[in-house]
C-alpha cells in the first residue's frame, strides 16, 4: 500500500476514538510545551542580560577593585579600595596602556534623597558627563554636567525618572535642589525612562560629578570602577594584558591569583552568559524531556489497548490483502500521527506562554524582555515528538502486524 | 488444460494443545473447477471452518498438498500471499466485520488500498460493486445505520470489488433473519451466475447448502458425501430498497 494511503488509513483509525485520541496525546503536548517554554523564555533571558552586556560597549573595559568572586555569595570582593587616583594615574600614561583612549572612574553607593519632605532611596552614581552618552542615554529635560563642573566639585545632579517622579511628581524639579546625605545637590537634567542600562538602572538613579560624589558624598578616597576605553575593539586583549601588568607592578603582586582587581570585557561577560544561560536551558529541557517518556509510554499503552481492540480489523485487513508492513505501517503512523500532533499543539502552546510570559516578565522586570522563538527549539519539538511516536510505537505496530487473519473469521 | 481452481490431496491439520495432538482437518480430498458454487457443509466442530482458513490461505496445513490455480502456499512468499487474498480472493464473514464509522463507499473500497490498482478507478469500481448488491442508495451511510441483511450486502460488495476469482462465504446468513438471508443468497447466487465467480459457502444448515450446485458434507475433519444437489434452491427475494 503507498504510503498516502497508509496515512489516510492511520488519520481514521484516530478519528473514530477522537476523545481517547486527545487524551493520550496529552502527555506529549505537556512535555513539547514545556521544552518550548523553557527554551523560549531561556533565550529572552539570554537576549536580556546579553542586551545589557553589549550596552557596555564593544571597546571598553571594566576595572573592578578586589579579587574576583568565586560565587554569588563571594561579595567580600567588591568590598575593596584598590583603585585610587595613583592607579588612574599610572593607567593615563601612554607608555603603560598605548591603546587608552579615555579612563573614566565611577563612585556610586546608595543614599536617601530628600525634597521637601519627600525622601527616596536611589543609586548616587559618580560618574564622567560622557558616561550617559557612552551608553546612549540623554536626559530629556535640562542638561549633562559638563567637564567644568567635573574639576570644580560641583555639586548638581542629572536624576532619573523614578527619582523624578517619587521626590517632585508633577513638578519641575530642574534648578530645585536636593538633599543627599546633607549636602544640597541642584537638580540640572532628568533622564527620560531608560531602564536598565548596562550596570546601571538610570530610572533608580542620581547621576553626579565623580569628583563630587567622591569627596563630598561618599568621602572616600578610591574609586569603585574604572571604565577604559580603548582605541580600537582589536586592541582589548593587548590593552587587558596591559592593564594587568600596570596594576601588578603598582601592587608589586607576582602571584595572579592574589590579584586585587580584576577585569570585565564585552566579549568575556558574553561568553560567560552565554554558557550559564544555555547550560541552564539544557538542563531544565532535559527535566521537561522526562515528562515525554512518560507520555510516550501513555501513548504506546493505547496502541497495545487499541491494537487489542482492533483485532478484528487487524484480521480482516489482511484477510483481503494487508501485508505485514501495511499494517505495521498503519499503527505506527498513528502512533506517530498521535505524537506529532500533540508536538504541533505543543509548539504552538508553548509559544503562546512563553508570549504571554514574556509581556508579564516585560511589565514585572521594568525592561523590555524579547519574546524569542528559537527555530532549533521548534525543530527539536518536532523531531523529538515524532521520535518518541516511532520509539513507543513500534513494539504495538508489530504486534498488530504479527495478528493471525483468521481471528477475523473467527465468530465470537 | 489449465488445472483446477481448487485441488486438494489428502490434507490433514494437526492442532497442538498442551501435547495433546488433535487433527481438525483429517485426510480430506477434493477439487472445485472455477465457475462453480460449492457448499461446505457440517456441524459445529466439523473442521469446515478449518478447511476454509486453509482454502484462503489464512492458515497452513500440516500434511498433503493444496493447489491453488496449481500452486501450493510454499510456492508463494508471504508479500505474494497477501496478493493473492487481495486479486483473487474475497472474503465475506458472518460477523460482516465492516469498519465501524466509515462509509459504505469506504468500506468497500477497502481491498482497492492494498491493491496496485490506480486510486482514480476505485469510485466506479466500488461503485459497480455497490450496484450488483443493489445499495446505491445506501453509499454515504455508515454500517452502524445499516441492517444486518444490508451490512452483508456491502460486505458482499466489498468481497467482489477486486473482481476476484473465488469468493468464500462463512456463514453468510448465519446472523440474518430468514428474508435477509435470502436475498444474501440472491446476491451470491447472481455473482455465479451472471458474473462467473467461484463460491465457496460454508455452512450448517441444509437448506442454506441446497442454494449451492454441489455440497460438500465433512464431519469430525473428514469427508461424508461430495455430491451435486438435485433440487437447487433459487434465492427469488430481491432487493428491497
Amino acid at each position: 500500500m503507498k504510503l498516502q494511503y497508509s496515512f489516510k488509513t492511520a488519520l481514521a483509525g484516530l478519528n473514530t476514538n477522537k476523545r481517547r485520541s486527545m487524551l493520550t496525546i496529552l502527555g506529549i503536548v505537556i512535555g513539547i510545551t514545556s521544552i518550548i517554554l523553557v527554551m523560549s523564555l531561556g533565550r529572552g533571558a539570554q537576549e536580556l542580560i546579553v542586551g545589557q552586556i553589549k550596552s557596555m560597549g564593544a571597546k571598553t573595559i571594566l576595572i573592578i577593585p578586589g579579587r574576583q568572586p568565586k560565587g554569588p555569595t563571594d561579595f567580600v570582593g567588591s568590598l575593596s579600595d584598590t583603585l585610587k587616583q595613583r592607579e588612574y594615574d599610572a593607567l593615563s600614561r601612554k607608555v603603560n596602556a598605548p591603546h587608552i583612549i579615555k579612563i573614566m572612574p565611577i563612585v556610586f553607593g546608595s543614599e536617601a534623597l530628600a525634597y521637601g519632605n519627600e525622601t527616596y532611596r536611589a543609586t548616587v552614581f559618580g560618574a564622567t558627563y560622557t558616561f550617559g552618552s557612552m551608553h546612549n542615554v540623554f536626559p530629556s529635560e535640562g542638561r549633562v554636567f559638563t567637564e567644568e563642573e567635573i574639576r570644580t566639585f560641583a555639586p548638581v545632579a542629572v536624576i532619573g525618572s523614578k527619582v523624578k517622579s517619587q521626590l517632585f511628581g508633577e513638578n519641575d524639579p530642574i534648578g530645585q535642589n536636593i538633599r543627599i546625605k546633607g549636602n544640597n545637590v541642584r537638580v540640572i537634567g532628568v533622564f527620560g525612562g531608560k531602564g536598565q542600562v548596562s550596570f546601571l538602572n538610570f530610572d533608580e538613579a542620581a547621576m553626579i560629578p565623580y569628583t563630587t560624589a567622591q569627596r563630598t558624598i561618599f568621602a572616600i578616597k578610591y574609586f569603585n570602577r574604572l571604565m577604559v576605553e580603548t582605541d580600537r575593539e582589536e586592541n582589548i586583549p593587548s590593552t587587558v594584558q596591559d592593564i594587568t601588568t600596570t596594576l601588578r607592578n603598582l601592587h608589586n603582586i607576582t602571584d595572579p591569583s592574589k590579584d586585587d582587581f580584576f577585569l570585565q570585557t564585552q566579549a568575556q561577560a558574553m561568553a560567560t552568559v552565554g554558557a550559564i544561560t544555555g547550560a541552564l536551558t539544557a538542563f531544565l529541557a532535559a527535566i521537561a524531556a522526562i515528562s515525554l517518556i512518560v507520555g510516550g509510554i501513555g501513548i504506546m499503552n493505547i496502541m497495545l489497548v487499541s491494537v487489542t481492540e482492533r483485532t478484528r480489523e487487524i484480521g480482516l485487513r489482511k484477510a483481503i490483502g494487508a501485508t505485514e508492513k501495511d499494517i505495521l505501517t498503519q499503527f505506527l503512523l498513528e502512533a506517530i500521527t498521535l505524537t506529532g500532533v500533540g508536538g504541533l499543539i505543543g509548539i504552538l502552546l508553548g509559544a503562546s506562554l512563553s508570549f504571554v510570559a514574556s509581556l508579564i516578565l516585560t511589565r514585572a522586570l521594568g525592561q523590555a524582555w524579547l519574546f524569542s522563538l528559537p527555530i532549533s527549539s521548534i525543530l527539536l519539538g518536532i523531531g523529538v515528538s515524532a521520535g518518541v511516536g516511532l520509539l513507543f510505537g513500534i513494539y504495538p505496530a508489530r504486534q498488530a502486524s504479527l495478528k493471525s487473519p483468521m481471528e477475523a473469521l473467527r465468530y465470537e | 488444460m489449465p488445472p483446477p481452481l481448487i485441488e486438494v490431496r489428502n490434507i490433514t491439520k494437526i492442532y497442538q494443545d498442551d501435547g495433546v495432538a488433535t487433527a481438525a482437518v483429517n485426510g480430506v480430498s477434493f477439487t472445485i473447477e472455477s465457475g462453480e458454487f460449492v457448499a461446505i457443509m457440517g456441524p459445529s466442530g466439523s473442521g469446515k471452518s478449518t478447511l476454509l482458513h486453509i482454502l484462503g490461505f489464512l492458515d497452513r496445513h500440516t500434511d498433503g498438498t493444496y493447489r491453488f490455480e496449481g500452486k501450493t502456499i510454499d510456492d508463494y512468499s508471504r508479500l505474494e500471499i497477501a496478493r493473492v487474498r487481495n486479486k483473487k480472493m474475497g472474503f465475506v464473514f458472518q460477523a460482516f466485520n465492516l469498519l465501524p464509522r466509515v462509509s459504505v463507499l469506504e468500506n468497500v473500497k477497502l481491498p482497492l488500498l492494498y491493491s496496485d490498482i490506480a486510486e482514480s478507478q476505485w469510485d466506479t469500481m466500488a461503485m459497480k460493486a455497490i450496484a450488483i448488491v443493489g445499495m446505491e442508495h445506501r453509499v454515504a451511510h455508515e454500517p452502524a445505520q445499516l441492517s444486518g441483511g444490508e451490512k452483508q450486502r456491502v460486505a458482499i460488495a466489498r468481497a467482489l470489488v477486486n473482481d476476484p476469482e473465488l469468493i468464500f462465504a462463512d456463514e453468510p446468513t448465519g446472523n440474518l433473519d430468514s428474508k435477509s438471508g435470502q436475498m444474501v443468497m440472491n446476491a451470491l447466487q447472481k455473482l455465479n451466475a451472471d458474473h462467473g465467480h467461484t463460491i465457496i459457502l460454508i455452512t450448517h444448515e441444509t437448506q442454506t447448502a441446497e442454494h449451492a450446485q454441489r455440497i460438500i458434507r465433512v464431519r469430525d475433519g473428514k469427508i461424508e458425501s461430495d455430491e451435486r444437489v438435485t433440487s437447487r434452491r433459487i434465492a427469488t427475494t430481491q432487493f428491497v430498497k
